[in-house]
């Protein structure tokens, strides 16, 4: 029958598209990392600053700081203080404490979040324990810097921003390390 | 609820190994017709839909009074999940499936479906994928409770052990669902009758090949998304996960890419049916053929584009919600289109109300009150107040129970006299339409006004101020569920006698499954019929 060959070849293309949208589906998940890193949303802070910044003494800009633990995670994890005003374009620091209250060796990451979320382009650091992974002893305690710079461009109209982290314990699935470079 | 199960299994027995070559069990495992898989599907949505229904009435008696009554809050969430996937993917899609395998056949004069035995695969997979799935609720742990959006973290890290079944049912229906559409397409494409060309296909056909396109887009990300979950649970990855570098919103931009075109996938063919039954009993051809067509094409596009507005709340930035914003309420404008021409069909034509043209009516008014507040959530500063309550459990039912349910027992009672040769009970038919009507309505409407007032949605308690409304919402639902038991008495007692059907019991109908007798032979459109 010659509608056959043809019905052969359709349901080969439909069955490409198939094959096709699967993988459109996996390949949501780098499409979505780029859109984030793109325009900046998303709360995703970038990797390591580089650059160096004029001071703006003009104004002043609140940081808040907030730290959580994820379920299950049994550290104590806080930082020194709760808030700091900064100027933008100056280096700031923020000690975290992380203390681990078991009797075994564990690992840590920490992700950051900056809300609102559509000032983390603005938000520099320099330097930040959320780059590496955490081993503490049992018993251990350590301080953790984190190193930041508000951009200047930042837009006037935010006085306030929030930087959160989550704490993760990844003792058993020491996964990669964070795609986003923390 | 296996039993009811079983027990419907057997009315299509019975019933049904008279027309066929084959009698006995083996028949409906082994069969390639398309006549007996659509039979098959249709029953098994129809006992998928009491199921679902069953979950729905756990759901309603609880929340009857405010306070913990019947059911622990666990148990309530795994029925507001079990009800809603069990009616999506095991009611819904499936009686479409069995619309589709019935009628594209006898409407495009092919004799049977293009891959007929793939057509058996794709049906045997469902009862299997939903037992695995139903069978969870009885595991240790539960079933599904995450929602049947199933949001990551709550299916992953935090979901009942069982979910690894739900997972495998899902790739399950999945599979049959692609499978299907697949051998819709073929059929569609390659087996049309002489003269049949895509323009004067009847709209149900159309409605159907589009449906199709959708599924076979959107069906493979669902499986993505739920591998990925697999992938996240046992094998160590990171998709959804902040602790390895994923990230939980990626998970709902996934689903809802999926989700979006599914709702369409829920109402086109239901569209297409009612755009056969309105001129059917209007005795004038439907008007606007051609904007139809071209309306539901655009619908499925702007399906693609649209699924952030599921996410408003999330913190998308400004752009996207704008984008979101207004493509949604673009969707209107094709929407509009059809409403319009189906009232214009109607306009000055001899119009009757037989009970298709009842539940095709209360369709197109009913379908539309959901549309409207389709509109008012597509608006994304108001739908930050309604985000999450009630009110979007009421659009979603507008659309879907007066929708797509509507739908298929409007194609129920148009086909079945086609169907089984007898004329249904029309005394009876009318007593379903006008308690499912009434049930409908005073389930639904009332959680408008709690939903507004701020009742949030998946939870088994509520403030004191929603009890009456939630009451009425209550007495509503158990009126719609138990009327539904009259639908089947109408369906067995048409099977088995009622007055014999005429090859075209109604005289407006159109189209080339009224030239064969009713009830249509085993066999039909051996050599193909021309089409002027």
């Amino acid at each position: 029958m010659a509608d056959s060959i043809s019905l052969k070849r359709l349901v080969t293309r439909l069955l490409l598209v198939v094959v096709a949208m699967f993988a459109f589906g996996f390949a949501l998940v780098p499409l979505y990392d780029v859109m984030c890193k793109a325009f900046g949303i998303n709360g995703k802070t970038a990797g390591q600053y580089e650059g160096e910044q004029v001071v703006d003494l003009s104004r002043q800009v609140g940081v808040q700081f907030l730290s959580s633990n994820a379920a299950d995670m049994v550290w104590e994890f806080h930082p020194k203080a709760d808030r700091l005003d900064v100027h933008p374009g100056a280096v700031n620091e923020m000690l975290f404490v992380a203390y681990n209250p078991t009797d075994q060796v564990m690992k840590a990451q920490a992700i950051p979040s900056i809300s609102p979320a559509n000032v983390a382009v603005y938000f520099h650091k320099t330097e930040c324990f959320c780059f590496t992974q955490q081993t503490l002893q049992p018993g251990q305690r350590i301080e953790m810097p984190v190193r930041f710079i508000v951009d200047r461009d930042m837009p006037r109209d935010v006085k306030h921003l929030t930087l959160a982290y989550t704490l993760f314990d990844i003792t058993a699935r020491n996964p990669p390390v964070a795609r986003t470079g923390g | 609820m296996s039993g009811v199960i079983d027990d419907h299994g057997h009315v299509g027995h019975d019933e049904h190994a008279t027309h066929g070559p084959a009698r006995g069990l083996m028949r409906w495992v082994l069969t390639t017709n398309h006549k007996d898989i659509g039979t098959l599907y249709l029953w098994f949505s129809f006992a998928m839909f009491l199921l679902g229904g069953s979950f729905a009435m756990v759901i309603r008696a609880e929340l009857f009074q405010p306070g913990l009554h019947i059911v622990e809050p666990a148990f309530f969430n795994q029925m507001t999940t079990m009800h809603g996937l069990v009616m999506v993917f095991g009611a819904v899609m499936p009686a479409f499936v069995g619309l589709a395998n019935w009628m594209i056949p006898l409407m495009i004069g092919a004799p049977d479906m293009a891959l007929p035995r793939m057509n058996n695969f794709s049906f045997w997979l469902l009862p299997a994928a939903f037992a695995l799935m139903v069978s969870t609720l009885f595991m240790p742990g539960g079933g599904p409770n995450f929602g049947w959006t199933f949001y990551a973290p709550l299916s992953t890290t935090y979901g009942p052990e069982s979910v690894t079944f739900f997972i495998f049912a899902i790739h399950m229906m999945g599979i049959s669902s692609i499978m299907g559409a697949i051998n819709v397409i073929s059929t569609i494409l390659n087996l049309r009758a002489p003269g049949m060309t895509l323009m004067k296909m009847p709209l149900f056909v159309w409605t159907w090949l589009i449906t199709a396109f959708l599924l076979i887009a959107v069906m493979p990300v669902l499986a993505g998304c739920v591998t990925m979950m697999l992938m996240d649970i046992h094998f160590g990855t990171s998709f959804f996960n902040a602790a390895g570098g994923g990230d939980p919103v990626l998970f709902q931009h996934v689903f809802w890419f999926f989700g979006h075109p599914e709702v369409y996938i829920m109402i086109l063919p239901a569209f297409g049916a009612v755009s056969a039954i309105i001129p059917a009993f209007s005795r004038k051809p439907l008007f606007g053929y051609t904007s139809m067509v071209y309306a539901t094409a655009s619908i499925a596009f702007l399906s693609f584009i649209v699924w952030g507005h599921h996410m408003f709340v999330v913190g998308i930035p400004l752009v996207g919600e704008l984008f979101y914003m207004y493509a949604t309420m673009l969707i209107a404008v094709p929407t509009g289109v059809k409403v319009f021409n189906w009232v214009s069909t109607m306009w000055q034509g001899s119009l009757t109300f037989e009970t298709p043209m009842l539940f095709a009516v209360a369709f197109v008014i009913l379908f539309s009150i959901g549309g409207f507040s389709g509109l008012m959530l597509a608006m994304a500063p108001a739908d930050f107040q309604y985000h999450g309550t009630y009110f979007v459990v009421a659009h979603f039912h507008y659309v879907l129970v007066p929708g797509a349910i509507f739908g298929i027992f409007a194609s129920t009672y148009y086909w079945l006299p086609k169907w089984t040769g007898h004329m249904y009970d029309e005394t009876l038919g009318k007593l379903h339409f006008w308690l499912s009507f009434i049930g409908m309505n005073l389930t639904f409407f009332p959680m408008h006004f709690v939903g507004l007032a701020g009742m949030p949605r998946r939870v088994p308690d509520y403030n004191l101020q929603f009890a009456n409304f939630n009451m009425v919402s209550s007495i509503g639902g158990f009126m719609f569920g138990v009327t539904q038991l009259l639908f089947l008495f109408i369906v067995i007692k048409c099977i088995r006698s009622g007055p014999p059907a005429p090859a075209k019991p109604w005289d407006g109908a159109e189209g080339l499954e009224w030239s064969i007798p009713s009830p249509a032979p085993y066999h039909t459109f051996t050599t193909p019929p021309e089409v002027k």
